[in-house]
């Protein structure tokens, strides 16, 4: 554990990745004491609260309803990192069981299961979130699910080709040799070694939820009781800020996305970078008896 | 009653070509042999002889293709559940990779108690403790307090060899199966580890199938020698009858590779002419004749098996009676 974080530290685009997600964070945490005006407070609106250009009164200006586009901005966070948090911890315990059995079991469990990752991997993942969350109702909760539940086929993937390296590992076959049950050997020797890449995935999965989260909002499909990244930004093409050039509506939510998801894929990278270059060169040995194998059967039969 | 018996033992893999066409790989094509208790067999052969999928198979770790193996005249192939777990108490393996052969997250305590866990056994925890020490220092590792909370990262190959092996012992264990347990430690700690395992047998009277592709190794603490090729036994005997009188031109072939410090003593080196063996593709007749440098004609047609030199002395040649 120790190596790992001085791994991270050497790791420029992991550092740099990290300090933005907790920046972020903290914007989110102390939203109440940071953002100079409350979003949920009703004001009085005049014509020329609308849209006002930014100021030192309103830094990134107002919005459609007069109300402070930096105090939106900075509560906004909070739902976007709450919908990337609870949506990838689905996908991640979704993905990493089906990784785990399908690469443990092997043969036809992990054939059936395979190829269900691949249905719903080769389903585009908006369009049939946009339908669900649709035909469901556009909660906070019900768009966690959805995403959570369409988002976890590159962690099943990942977590069983990890779970068949470790898997081939001789202290496996050396618990097997004790006696030990399938699922203990699964628990203790297999889950250990594959939780630290789950783990680096998950920040991955979360980047990905935060962006289907913008994406439903900007489509409408936005808890209403809440406003969002991508709700401001929705809020803003159709409310008129394109055409009234209130460029600055659009500005600081979009940024946001950029800046939280570029956060996390950075994270992500540099945690990748640290725990795969094994998993890469099992990938490259294996692929290479493969090769190997195939020219000695054409040798042999032909 | 030996401890094991080992009876015409085939273990055959298929590999799908892609194109339409199953190959056999014949690992181990027909080995029998007999273990008793307390007894070392060295197994000696060339890598990919068949020596670990042979091991494997012993251990039910993979599944025969057919052929028997007795253990205290229990057939054990067909074994599950609770039987076969029952099995698992009584024979150990140590392999080859000390540095493979360990988890990389449980301290070396975790790691010899694992064995007592899974099977229940030790009544409480400071029970298991008493156990685990007294195997790690039988297994040379002393003091054992020392090593319990250590990772195997801490530790070296030689010292990581003998966690494997106290976690072995930690079952009392009447048959212990080695697959080439020093070829991967240094040269240095080679003696030492082999020294752990020849108390296990001389103090604990374990029986131990010693694998080995080194007949030097063999030497030193095998009660016999089996040589293997091909997937097959092909001489069987005493170790010192095997040395001082080997039968097989195999055999022959692989002793005269050995450095012996008496010049006087030293042999003519056979080296073995033709491709290296390939279990997918086994030649009729003697397995051996395409390689072997007194092959005649009926070599290649006429299949031969083990036949008694003596009582205790087999081997599997057509031309036993003019070389011997
Ligand atoms: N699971 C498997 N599937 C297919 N072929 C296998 C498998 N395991 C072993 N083999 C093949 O069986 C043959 C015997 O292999 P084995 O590992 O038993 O040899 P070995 O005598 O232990 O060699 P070494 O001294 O290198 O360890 C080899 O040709 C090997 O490629
Ligand atoms: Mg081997």
């Amino acid at each position: 554990m120790r190596d790992f974080w001085q791994a991270l530290r050497r790791n420029r685009m992991g550092v740099i990745g990290l300090i933005m997600i907790v920046l972020t964070l903290l914007m989110a945490i102390f939203a109440p004491l940071l953002a100079p005006y409350n979003p949920k407070e009703r004001i009085r609106v005049t014509l020329d609260s609308i849209y006002a250009k930014p100021s030192l009164e309103h830094p990134f200006g107002t919005d459609d309803a007069g109300k402070d586009v930096l105090s939106n901005f900075i509560y906004g966070a909070r739902v976007s990192l709450t919908v990337g948090f609870f949506a990838s911890f689905i996908s991640v315990v979704i993905g990493g069981t089906i990784g785990l059995i399908s690469g443990f079991f092997g043969g036809k469990i992990d054939n059936l299961l395979m190829r269900f990752t691949d249905i719903v991997l080769v389903i585009p993942d908006l369009p049939l979130a946009v339908v669900l969350v649709a035909l469901t109702k556009p909660s906070l909760m019900n768009i966690i699910i959805v995403i959570g539940i369409l988002g976890w086929t590159g962690t099943a993937r990942l977590v069983r080709s990890q779970t068949i390296s470790v898997k081939e590992r001789k202290f496996v076959l050396r618990a097997k040799a004790i006696g030990a049950h399938p699922l203990y050997i699964l628990r203790n020797h297999i889950f250990p070694l594959v939780l630290p890449l789950m783990i680096a995935n998950t920040v991955l999965v979360i980047s990905l939820a935060i962006l289907n989260e913008s994406a439903l909002a900007f489509l409408g499909l936005g808890d209403p009781s809440t406003l969002s990244w991508g709700q401001m930004l929705n809020f803003a093409f159709t409310r008129g800020a394109m055409s009234s050039g209130a460029w600055w509506a659009l500005l600081a939510p979009g940024l946001g996305i950029v800046w939280l998801v570029l956060g996390c894929t950075l994270l992500g990278q540099g945690f990748q970078q640290i725990l795969n270059p094994r998993l890469e060169s099992h990938h490259l040995q294996k692929s290479e008896m493969i090769a190997l194998e195939g020219s000695h059967v054409q040798q042999a039969t032909g | 009653m030996s401890l094991i018996r080992v009876q015409n033992l085939h273990k055959h893999f298929s590999l799908s070509s892609g194109l339409g066409k199953n190959l056999v790989v014949k690992a181990v094509d027909g080995v029998s042999f007999e273990l008793e208790k307390g007894e070392v067999l060295a197994l000696v052969g060339e890598s990919g002889c068949g020596k670990s999928t042979l091991a494997l198979t012993l251990m039910h770790l993979e599944e025969a293709s057919a052929g028997q193996v007795l253990f205290n005249d229990n057939d054990i192939t067909t074994l599950k559940g609770k039987a076969l777990k029952n099995l698992r108490r009584d024979i150990q393996m140590v392999f080859q990779d000390p540095y493979e052969s360990l988890n990389p997250l449980m301290t070396v305590g975790a790691i010899v108690e694992e064995p007592l866990k899974v099977h229940g056994l030790g009544k409480s925890k400071s029970a298991r403790q008493e156990m685990v020490k007294k195997a790690l220092e039988d297994a040379g590792l002393n003091p054992a307090e020392s090593y319990l909370n250590r990772r195997p990262h801490e530790l070296s190959g030689g010292q990581r060899q003998r966690v494997v092996i106290a976690a072995a012992l930690v079952l009392e264990p009447s048959l212990v199966i080695a697959d080439e347990p020093v070829s991967m430690l240094d040269v240095s700690i080679r003696a030492e580890v082999l020294g752990v395992l020849e108390r296990l047998k001389l103090e604990h009277s374990v029986a131990m199938l010693f694998i080995t592709h080194d007949l030097g190794t063999a030497a030193h603490f095998a009660d016999r020698i089996a040589v293997m090729y091909l997937g097959r036994i092909v001489e069987l005997g005493e170790t010192q009858d095997v040395l001082e009188n080997p039968q097989h031109p195999y055999t022959k072939a692989l002793l005269s590779v050995i450095p012996v410090p008496n010049p006087k003593l030293r042999r003519k080196h056979i080296i073995l002419q033709g491709d290296p063996p390939n279990p997918i593709n086994i030649p009729g007749g003697c397995r051996f004749h395409p390689r072997c440098p007194v092959a005649i004609p009926t070599c290649s047609k006429q299949e031969v098996a083990l036949k008694h030199i003596n009582i205790n002395h087999k081997a599997a040649c057509l031309l036993l009676d003019h070389s011997a």
